[in-house]
């Protein structure tokens, strides 16, 4: 769809100046196949030499590289490709992502010590208990919109970790400690030494970004499209918007919840304050900051508010404040995001669909009957 | 004739306000049939009942035999009921085929796992929805523009696009609320034509027009609706000459020569 949406710029007025983006875009869209499949592959083996020592010296002078790399930054890489569908496709603003990620990592961190489950199955398991949590917090609140929803979903949020908190089976506030490793899979082990987990964690991230992208490129992309836009119209063209809203946080949950199995089988221990409201808040600045909706502004936007705060760690405290600084910075002069997607784009211009209902004068029936009846 | 649609002694109110007092309408199979009346008279409250938006708060709406009156509105659509806007609602940073396909997807099955799998059927729809989007803004006439974004396109254009779109989710009954309006003469004849083209394909028509020239060129029966209440239904010509209908459009006539 994206590929599409690209190539039709006819309507428009021509294009004064120059706009990288638009041009790469503009190439994307009618490149054939076999450069599609050439760029991807150079992505891939630019990931795969990433963790290279040399690439660390400069990128990450102070801490282990590789480990940076899967927390914190391929960790929010995963967490914003999930968040991004459901803020970025479906436009539903949710403000406690961090709960799945919770989910994902007290399943395999509880049943890793008490019941000596293999990882891989518990991964699914992870995933799935994510999803009918997303299901169960959907359910009632998705029929809100807009800041009641946003209110919710971070109630929601803190539900999980206090409740993380509150558990003695689980830990309580001492968390959980010894969480065990993943078993060797196809004669890799995974012990301390970080690559192992890096080329699982990219693994997960080329899976879900796979996903993704046909997700959006089919019915279910074109709907969660519709809703963002007019969310009357779309349920009269006869898509059932409640179901389709719901399936967005289900699948947003399980890639939240996948992203906290990885993450709790790398940590050793983790506790509830691994998992505070500002994690939450943080992927969705990556996703806002790096274009809602579109994936490579997503993963850009997850990279760079991961490494940041990495890459000046010899500032110590500052470091929070320069990271600040950048934020609002980038905010000011790419309000849209680094690398947004045109349509998003274009909604976020007209102040309807940026956040998705959040600015959305979608009229509900009883706005709709005085705008309408008085014909 | 099969009666296809049924307004059965529908009352709609909000709060204080009565926006349908008791209104019987019945349309037949294969008519092209009108609703007219002065602004604020309910026409688009009809349009409003019928495709579930509102609940009639009395009165029953029958369809194809079933009574339709408080079901869900995506469920009105894929029962064969489907609508324009008066005010245009496209998505209108969708491309032209774009939005005609979310249309097509009503009748659709696809899921999440089917899509991201890439599986045998969801290909197939895929390819079937791209088809008949095709084929569709073909048959409106605006087949150049489909790349190009809603918003984008001029208005006689994009009120044809939501007849596509409407037109996707294969609807027994088409609603078309004022298609006429804001177009030029010659946009005009081309949409009768279309609305000609589409009864002929099989489907009932229910338009809401105030260009009397189109009304009664086009439509087989019509009805006006005056302050929420039908105060005439028949051919064209007999309503022309009703008494009645002449004081809503003009007032009371007080010389009587």
């Amino acid at each position: 769809m994206k590929g599409e949406e690209v190539a039709t710029s006819n309507g428009k007025p021509a294009r004064s100046g120059f706009h990288p983006i638009d041009g790469m875009r503009d190439w994307w869209a009618d490149a054939p196949h076999w450069q599609r499949y050439a760029v991807y592959i150079a992505l891939i083996v630019f990931a795969l030499i990433l963790p290279a020592p040399w690439v660390g010296s400069f990128m990450s002078p102070d801490s282990d590289w590789t480990t940076v790399l899967i927390f914190p930054v391929g960790t929010y890489i995963l967490l914003a490709v999930g968040l991004n569908i459901v803020v970025g496709h479906a436009g539903l603003l949710d403000l406690g992502f961090v709960a799945f990620f919770a989910i994902g990592a007290y399943t395999w961190a509880s049943i890793g010590t008490s019941y000596g489950w293999s990882y891989w199955p518990t991964v699914v398991l992870g995933i799935f208990l994510a999803s009918i949590s997303g299901v169960i917090l959907g359910a009632p609140t998705l029929r809100l919109r807009g800041d009641y929803l946003a209110i919710v979903t971070l109630g929601f949020g803190e539900i999980v970790r206090i409740t993380a908190n509150n558990t003695d089976a689980i830990g309580g506030a001492r968390g959980i400690t010894n969480v065990p490793h993943p078993e060797p899979i196809f004669g890799v082990e995974f012990f301390l030494d970080p690559a192992p987990y890096y080329y699982l964690m990219l693994f997960a991230i080329v899976l879900v970004v796979t996903f993704s992208v046909r997700l959006n490129k089919s019915r279910v992309g074109r709907a969660w499209a519709a809703i963002r836009e007019d969310e009357d119209a779309a349920e009269l063209m006869g898509v059932p918007t409640f179901k389709f809203k719901l399936l967005a946080f289900a699948i947003g949950a399980m890639i939240g919840g996948f992203a906290g199995t990885i993450y709790a089988s790398k940590a050793v221990f983790i506790e509830p304050n691994n998992f505070p409201f500002i994690l939450s808040a943080t992927i969705l600045a990556a996703v806002v900051l790096g274009g809602s909706g579109n994936l490579p502004g997503v993963i850009l936007g997850a990279f760079v508010i991961a490494w940041l705060p990495e890459r000046f760690r010899f500032l110590s405290e500052y470091r929070i404040l320069i990271f600040g600084f950048v934020l609002v910075l980038m905010m000011a002069l790419r309000p849209e995001g680094l690398l947004p997607s045109r349509q998003r784009k274009a909604e976020l211009r007209e102040g309807t669909g940026g956040m998705g209902a959040m600015g959305a004068e979608v009229a509900g029936p009883d706005s709709e009957a005085s705008a309408e009846v008085a014909k | 004739m099969n009666t296809l649609l049924e307004f059965d002694n529908v009352t709609m109110r909000f709060g204080g306000v009565t926006a349908l007092r008791e209104v019987n309408i019945s349309i037949n199979e294969g008519e092209i049939f009108a609703l007219i009346g002065p602004n604020g008279a309910g026409k688009t409250t009809v349009f409003n009942v019928i495709t579930g938006v509102y609940q009639p708060t009395e009165g029953q709406v029958r369809f194809d035999g079933d009574r339709i009156d408080g079901m869900k509105r995506f469920k009105v659509t894929k029962r064969g009921i489907a609508r324009t806007f008066q005010n245009i609602r496209l998505f209108h940073n969708m491309t032209a085929l774009e939005n005609v396909m979310v249309g097509v997807d009503a009748h659709h099955k696809t899921g999440a796992i089917g899509a991201t799998l890439g599986l045998p059927w969801h290909r197939k729809e895929e390819k079937h929805g791209r088809e008949m989007a095709r084929e569709l803004l073909d048959f409106v006439g605006i087949g150049r523009v489909e790349h190009n974004v809603a918003k984008n396109l001029s208005y006689g254009d994009q009120r044809r696009l939501e007849i596509a779109r409407a037109l996707a989710t294969d609807p027994k009954l088409l609603l078309l609320d004022e298609p006429a309006a804001g177009m030029n003469p010659a946009e005009k004849n081309a949409l009768q034509a279309l609305i000609r083209k589409i009864r002929d394909d099989g489907r009932t028509v229910l338009l809401i027009e105030h260009d009397m020239g189109l009304v009664m060129h086009i439509s087989d029966r019509l009805a006006v609706l005056d302050f929420g209440q039908k105060i005439a239904e028949g051919l064209p010509h007999e309503v022309q000459n009703n008494q009645k209908v002449i004081e809503a459009y003009l007032g009371v006539s007080e010389d009587a020569s």
